[in-house]
């Protein structure tokens, strides 16, 4: 387990560097140019070439991309065009509230989802188990953006209880959350319903009711765990919706994450935030891939790496 | 007796699969829409376009089903001649991304070798981008519009699609019935035709419907982003974001576009969700 975490995560540089240069190259491919945007529409052809020779757009495509890796081994990843700012510092601000809107509607999948799909895998005719089964297959048809704007107009517009938008305290990110999770939700019940069902057919739990164990003690002790591995797979699938599901939601409640950024940075045409965002969506990406792997094994004991 | 001609044998099987009723229920929805959006010109009792500004924002009434929008413009129709620029744009993009990954991965999965990956490692790095971020980088990059978004989702559906389609390869090319097709002298071609296309198509099928209800979210998703098919063209997505800013006094302004994405997608997800279970049980996954 310690030799395959540690190859896991060295193969986490080849990995980041090759997708920094696909990055680069997709970038760079790109047909608009981004001198003329950055000198705005009244600039003169000397004033374009100034920046263009600024930005080092003029350079041939091997010495931008020596400057691109130079810049991304020291943390720096360009100036944005519109902000006149470093991008790392803009990313800096704007980590943080994604990372905790994330955070939050992972945690509220996790608490909502895994108890109500266990129960309805233990009581398969019992109310929450219609429920799972049928609110679930409609949750799954409901766009998130959609999700969050029928929340605002009930819980902001008309009862007054949270603010419609913005970012701020604990109010603020309670409808952002509930937007991201109801699909996640949806998705991780249904495979915990399944997954639970399929464990307790099995030789072992057979065995261990018939030892005379308490059904209590047979679910939480025995079953739970092998059908935790499903369940985070499911969850390991769903992290590029986590990613992109955010940038939709926190545009549509204009709170100030790496998404909202990003979509306001494509908006302004502005090259080198919109880069630096995908590559840190990139990057997040394969360190949740790589959480899942490196977790698999701990739940599951059947699972070994050598 | 009669052999029976391997059409009829699929008619029986088709006739058997309309039977369950959610299956049913989903083509109904799916078809209803395919419908609409194709007779749209027909069907719509306004022009779409038509601004009326001493009539803006009316809610539902008998002349205007769904109410009007901020410029006077009859939702209802503005809501079937988006179903036209929806669906075009799915089933374009779905066609794009079947176009790709079908030979691809056949190829990868029959040929193996060097081929298999060079092939997988292009689409392994497409994978490593969450595909929402690759849809707007790509959008970003072509410039919005609804060519852009096709482009987007069929690229950004391809790369799993191929690969689903190799595994599925390579479980049926070690089968015995395809060794003994060999040893009797079948040629590739003939092999793929006559033996793995039939045994993997079901599961493609079901794939593919549960890769259109989430392409339908991502070109939503666009559209309301303001990255799809631009105003004053009508799509869902687009549609639901003007709504935003008269939220507070015409909440039904999210009722027609909201409830045509629903339904569009739930009868995807009934469709593809019962036809999983029949051909697929153990398929856990989703696109």
């Amino acid at each position: 387990m310690g030799l395959f975490a540690l190859r896991r995560l060295l193969l986490l540089v080849p990995q980041t560097l090759g997708v920094a240069t696909l990055i680069f190259l997709v970038f760079r491919w790109v047909p608009g140019d981004p001198a003329l945007i950055a000198a705005g529409p009244s600039a003169t052809q000397a004033q374009v070439e100034a920046i263009r020779r600024d930005l080092g757009l003029d350079q041939p495509l091997w010495v931008q991309y020596a400057v691109f890796l130079r810049g991304l081994s020291r943390g720096d990843l360009g100036t944005s065009l519109s902000l006149k700012q470093p991008v790392t510092r803009i990313l800096r601000t704007r980590l943080g509230p994604s990372l905790v809107l994330m955070a939050a509607s992972l945690a509220l999948t996790i608490v909502l989802a895994i108890p109500s799909g266990v129960v309805a895998a233990v009581r398969p005719h019992g109310a929450l188990a219609q429920a799972v089964m049928g609110v679930s297959i409609l949750a799954l048809s409901i766009p998130n953006f959609l999700v969050g704007m029928i929340l605002m107009q009930y819980l902001a517009v008309r009862l007054g209880w949270l603010p419609a938008a913005g970012t701020g305290g604990l109010l603020y990110l309670v409808m952002p959350t509930l937007a991201v999770a109801a699909r996640l939700v949806a998705l991780v019940s249904r495979t915990t319903r399944a997954s639970v069902i399929e464990v307790l057919n099995e030789d072992f739990v057979r065995t261990a009711r018939a030892k005379g164990l308490a059904a209590r003690t047979v679910l939480y002790r025995h079953a739970l765990r092998p059908a935790l591995v499903p369940i985070l797979t499911m969850i390991g699938l769903q992290a590029g919706y986590l990613l992109g599901g955010s940038i939709v939601v926190e545009t549509l409640f204009a709170y100030q994450g790496l998404g909202q950024a990003m979509i306001t940075a494509v908006s302004l045409r502005d090259y080198f935030l919109v880069q630096g965002i995908t590559l840190i969506y990139v990057a997040g990406f394969l360190l949740i891939t790589l959480i899942m792997d490196l977790s698999y094994a701990a739940f599951d004991p059947r699972i070994r790496y050598a | 007796m009669r052999p029976s001609t391997p059409g009829s044998a699929t008619r029986r099987r088709a006739g058997r699969l309309l039977r369950v009723p959610a299956i049913a229920a989903g083509l109904g929805l799916v078809a209803g829409f395919v419908l609409l959006g194709f007779f749209a010109p027909w069907i719509a009792p306004h022009d779409p376009t038509a601004q009326d500004l001493m009539a803006v924002l009316q809610p539902p009434s008998a002349a205007h089903w769904f109410g009007t929008d901020d410029l006077g413009r009859d939702l209802a129709s503005r809501v079937i001649v988006a179903a036209r620029a929806d669906l075009t744009i799915v089933i374009l993009g779905i066609g794009l991304s079947l176009a790709i990954a079908v030979p691809v991965g056949l190829i990868a999965g029959f040929i193996g070798g060097h081929t298999d990956r060079v092939l997988i490692g292009i689409s392994d790095a497409a994978l490593t981008f969450p595909s929402l971020v690759l849809a707007i980088v790509l959008v970003s990059l072509f410039g919005a519009g609804l060519q852009s978004v096709i482009v987007a989702v069929g690229l950004t559906t391809a790369p799993a699609l191929a690969r689903l389609i190799r595994s599925l390869v390579l479980t049926t090319v070690g089968a015995d019935y395809i060794e003994a097709a060999r040893a009797i002298g079948a040629s590739p071609v003939r092999l793929i035709r006559r033996y793995i296309l039939p045994n993997i198509g079901g599961r493609v099928i079901v794939y593919t419907t549960l890769m259109g209800s989430h392409a339908m979210l991502t070109v939503t998703a666009l559209g309301f982003l303001g990255l799809g098919v631009q105003p004053p063209a009508a799509e869902w997505g687009n549609m639901l974001a003007t709504t935003r800013t008269y939220l507070a006094t015409a909440s039904w302004l999210l009722l027609a576009p909201g409830g045509a994405i629903v339904l569009f997608i739930f009868g995807l997800n009934l469709l593809g969700d019962a036809l999983r279970d029949i051909f697929d049980p153990r398929l856990l996954w989703r696109p």
